[in-house]
């Protein structure tokens, strides 16, 4: 699978570890509340470390632990549920976070403007030939009235 | 800037700079794209849904409709002019000015929507964000910059509010739809307490002014009086603010209900002061960071700065001697003019409730003969109201008597402003999908019981609202008489309030009794206002009366009838 990060379509390396399966090798993105029950235990895991959150997830919960994590999915259900721009801009305004935060699920093409200004930069369309139309959408507009993130 | 036209007349209106102008540009592209990605099946209904409304366009009954903004209900005569050429060759030569001062088209194709779009760019104009769960058009006091009782012009903050909303990343997908209104005036014009946000410019103790900031108001079905959230707010934190309140509410607002989902409901559900408390919170963590300077308030004021009046404009004597020799002049003076803060200059109600016209509606020939009245008389400029009427903000008192026989002539001087057929109405059944039952063939009824003009004027300040559902676009729950359609079995029935007001001494309507059938909407209107003439004290208007003596007289009258 491919994505797109900073501006640049790319090969997918992380692999979805669902709240049941044991854990795997190499890069892994588990749920914010495995993440929270089994932290010790994923502390220790060989390979870069990521957590999904939901929109009902809060990002204060992942404030004590970001230097931990390359990599936050948001993972929409629903396009018009837009908490998670808020949790996207709380991540990298109020908790500093560096790493990727990368948006996937249900998330519209015609979104991708507004969430790389609250701070998302990578983005996994649910329909690969979305690429594309993705990474044009990003420029859709050339200026902006207010402060985001970017 | 202000922008020279035609010789002495100057616009004090908000002119795009470049970077206003490519956003706009930028947007309609955008939307052309869109329309023909959804066109060529490329994105599904749901997702068009959400990107058309946020560019004002709705599938209605009919035809799609189109929301076009009018910041703050402020126009120009070459945007007016835009407006009428759009309603010749868009849709079916008229135009509807809705309550939050807005215009719609009724008639609009789909694919040519962004051609509109285009037109409207090209004066200054866009449909962004005029629906959908989003910011809406932030609205003010329709007598902004020239009423008598005026603390600050509104205006500068409405336009900074406007940028700062306008694609805001964060904001576009709220739980719901969200309102903003500002007053800068003693009487509230501008229904401040009834919005998501209500913000009304105030003096504190040490004489500086600020925002006395409202939360949880709001219309439509359950209909809530905003709570102050913040007495004094200095002007510096204006966008911080609204920033913390928008977080909390798009956060925490709930998504499970669409008619939960107002930001009332949310305060209403964790209790004001909790919700204070996380605002603040929010607030305290980045209020720094947005700060508003008092450079760039300088500079949006420096864009409403006032028109350059004529300070003889006073010493004219025609206009005394007209109203004495012409009683029907002198009538529309006394009903549809307000003073001005300029001596010798008045404000000019244009009505859009002439008898057989659905309210608030104009035609494309008024529209360009409005334009040019407004270069004539009005320094081409003119205003939205909230009461789906136009004003004419700067008029000359020496320039009242040609201008009241030109409106005459055009049918836009019915002098029935704030009377009883100053009614406000939406689309109802006629147009819009959602309706239980119509609202503009019972306008016309009541205008038509009510056609002594004498009557009319003895009866006095009467606000009638009508909404054809419970979505209440017509404020009928704040209307001094409200009405309201309900779906009985398929028929249309029609639910009265009485004693709600929108202004300072906010009410929301109490219910008379029983829905009425449709045949009898008309007669219990005029009832209520015979059971007023008979029973009113000296002096005592009908939104006193009702306080004063309950609904029970009127009820008695109107359901005896029956
Ligand atoms: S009040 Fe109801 S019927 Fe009237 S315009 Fe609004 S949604 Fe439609």
């Amino acid at each position: 699978m491919q994505l797109i990060k900073d501006r640049h379509i790319i090969d997918d390396t992380w692999r979805y570890l669902a709240d049941d399966a044991a854990p795997i090798d190499g890069d892994i993105t588990v749920s914010l509340a495995r993440w929270l029950n089994d932290k010790a235990q994923l502390l220790g895991h060989q390979g870069k470390l990521g957590v999904r959150i939901g929109p009902s997830d809060s990002a204060a919960d992942l404030a004590d632990d970001l230097a931990h994590l390359q990599l936050i999915e948001l993972d929409f259900p629903d396009f018009a549920d837009g908490r998670l721009f808020s949790q996207a801009w709380l991540l990298r305004c109020r908790y500093h976070y560096a790493g990727e935060i990368r948006a996937t699920g249900h998330y519209m093409s015609d979104q991708v403007f507004y969430l790389s200004r609250v701070g998302v930069n990578a983005f996994k369309p649910e329909q690969a030939g979305h690429l594309a139309v993705e990474l044009s959408h990003l420029n859709d507009f050339t200026v902006q009235y207010q402060k985001s993130v970017n | 800037m202000i922008f020279r036209l035609q010789g002495t007349k100057t616009l004090t209106m908000y002119q795009y700079n470049d970077t206003d102008q490519t956003l706009v540009d930028e947007r309609v592209a955008q939307f052309r794209r869109q329309t023909e990605q959804f066109l060529k099946g490329e994105i599904t209904d749901d997702q068009f849904r959400a990107l058309r409304l946020r560019n004002g366009l709705y599938i209605q009954t009919h035809a799609p409709m189109l929301r076009i903004a009018v910041p703050y209900g402020l126009l120009s005569s070459r945007q007016l002019r835009k407006i009428a050429h759009i309603a010749r060759h868009y849709d079916k030569n008229y135009c509807h000015f809705t309550t939050r001062q807005n215009i719609q088209f009724n008639w609009p194709k789909l694919e040519q929507v962004p051609d509109i779009l285009a037109e409207l760019a090209d004066v200054q104009m866009h449909a962004i964000q005029t629906s959908g769960n989003c910011i809406r058009n932030t609205t003010a006091d329709h007598l902004a910059g020239i009423c008598i009782d005026e603390i600050e012009d509104p205006r500068p903050y409405c336009e900074i509010i406007r940028q700062w909303s306008t694609l805001h990343p964060e904001f576009d997908y709220l739980p719901r739809k969200f309102k903003i209104a500002v007053s800068g005036a003693l009487h509230d014009r501008a229904a401040t307490q009834f919005h998501d946000i209500g913000l009304h410019l105030v003096n504190n103790d040490a004489g500086e002014t600020g925002f006395r900031v409202l939360v949880g108001g709001g219309l439509g079905r359950t209909p809530i009086i905003g709570q102050v959230i913040k007495p004094y707010l200095e002007k510096k934190h204006l966008l911080s603010y609204l920033e913390a309140i928008l977080r909390i509410y798009n956060l925490f607002g709930r998504r499970d209900n669409k008619y939960k989902a107002r930001i009332k409901i949310l305060v209403k559900e964790s209790g004001l002061d909790n919700f204070a408390d996380l605002v603040e919170q929010e607030w305290l963590l980045t209020r720094d960071a947005q700060e508003l300077s008092a450079e760039r308030i300088q500079a949006m004021k420096m864009q409403f700065v006032a028109f350059d009046y004529d300070a003889d404009a006073g010493q004219d004597h025609s206009f005394a001697q007209y109203q004495q020799d012409q009683p029907k002049f002198a009538t529309w003076i006394r009903h549809n003019t307000v003073a001005h803060k300029m001596a010798g200059y008045r404000a000019v109600f244009l009505s859009l409730k002439a008898p057989d016209v659905p309210p608030g509606d104009m035609t494309d020939a008024q529209l360009d003969a409005v334009a040019d009245l407004a270069d004539r008389y009005s320094f081409g400029q003119l205003r939205t109201t909230h009461r789906q009427n136009l004003i004419f903000a700067d008029v000359k008192q020496a320039d009242l008597y040609p201008l009241w026989q030109q409106l005459d002539a055009l049918k836009l001087a019915t002098p029935n402003i704030g009377t009883a057929t100053d009614i406000i109405c939406c689309p109802g059944l006629d147009f819009c999908s959602l309706a239980n039952a119509s609202s503009i063939g019972i306008a016309k009824e009541i205008n038509e019981a009510l056609d002594d003009m004498d009557y009319l004027h003895d009866i006095g300040d009467v606000k009638i609202n009508m909404s054809g559902c419970m979505n209440g676009c017509a404020h009928q729950s704040v209307g001094h008489i409200g009405i309201l359609g309900v779906d009985k079995k398929g028929t249309e029935w029609y639910q009265l309030t009485l004693g709600g007001s929108s202004e300072n001494e906010a009410a929301i309507g109490d219910r008379l009794g029983p829905a009425v059938a449709k045949h009898e909407v008309t007669q219990a209107i005029t009832t209520i206002l015979d059971v007023y003439v008979k029973q009113r004290l000296d002096g005592e208007s009908f939104l006193d009366m009702v306080k004063r003596v309950g609904i029970d007289p009127f009820k008695e009258q109107v359901y005896a009838t029956h």
